[in-house]
């Protein structure tokens, strides 16, 4: 049941990225270029993401347990540490030179398969680098 | 619209936006989890441990049906506009980054500024100001 749930909500999530455009990494590169035609789509996109998930965040303090009957597995982090800001960095310059980030790369698995494999290997490579690395300190 | 979106698709843009807010919700309060890609992508192949893999699996899978499900409805556009080992060094730096800074564009952009985390706040302005730097920078040198 709870595979099912996120199965749906990938589903949804996946549609979602394609009908915003935001699979394109040369649109999404087109909002990043300031200085270039600037494409503005991807802020659309943010305030159109961010206003269901407001009120979900609003009624969830008031809900015992999701709806499966699991509890909430929540970040309950609050510390801003040098990690999150290098990692944020990181991330965003791979962002900006590939016009891609994790959900749309995973999502043109069913678009653009050969286009994105190189991408998404270098991704899943990265995120093992960032394992070994982490446990050798 | 005015000139300044001239470029964009405001439209299609906010009606995908609300679908990708809706995964989120259906994630948040149909499971009690954050639907954060890299996290969730990380979980799937086995990178970092997880109570449920085979949410994380799940969750995934959906994202290429979903875009597959659109793309049989209407055509969409998809253009790369880096060179192979570009695209190579962008992923190494998206993997390794998004697990550092512990989320992407998901996690941190949507679920946690909807959440008004400040971790998530710090991070979506810094992976946000890198992206603009960034591609400003390949204009200067001729690269974009």
């Amino acid at each position: 049941m709870r595979a099912f749930i996120a199965l749906l909500a990938g589903t949804i999530f996946g549609a979602g990225l394609a009908l915003s455009g935001m699979v394109d990494p040369a649109r999404v590169r087109g909002f990043l270029d300031l200085f270039g035609t600037w494409d503005a789509t991807l802020a659309f996109v943010m305030a159109g993401a961010l206003l269901p998930m407001a009120i979900a965040w609003r009624l969830q303090p008031r809900l015992p347990r999701a709806a499966s009957g699991d509890h909430f597995a929540l970040p309950s982090t609050r510390r801003i540490d040098v990690p999150l800001a290098v990692g944020a960095l990181l991330f965003g310059v791979g962002w900006g030179i590939a016009g891609l980030c994790p959900g749309p790369a995973i999502a043109n698995l069913a678009l653009a398969p050969l286009a994105v494999l190189p991408f998404l290997a270098a991704m899943f490579a990265g995120m093992l680098l960032h394992r070994l690395w982490a446990a050798q300190r | 619209m005015s000139a300044l979106f001239a470029n964009a698709a405001p439209g299609m843009g906010f009606l995908g936006g609300l679908l990708i807010g809706l995964a989120g919700v259906v994630m948040l309060l149909g499971i009690g989890r954050i639907a954060g890609v890299s996290g969730l992508a990380a979980q799937a192949i086995g990178i970092t441990g997880s109570d449920s893999r085979a949410v994380a699996l799940a969750f995934i899978i959906g994202l290429p049906v979903g875009a597959a499900l659109i793309a049989a409805a209407r055509p969409i556009a998809v253009t790369f506009p880096s060179s192979l080992p570009v695209l190579i060094i962008g992923g190494l730096l998206v993997g390794f980054g998004t697990r550092l800074g512990s989320g992407c564009t998901s996690g941190h952009g949507v679920c946690g500024l909807s959440r008004l985390s400040p971790r998530s706040m710090v991070a979506t302005g810094l992976f946000m100001a890198a992206g603009f730097a960034t591609v400003a920078a390949m204009r200067a040198f001729g690269w974009v």
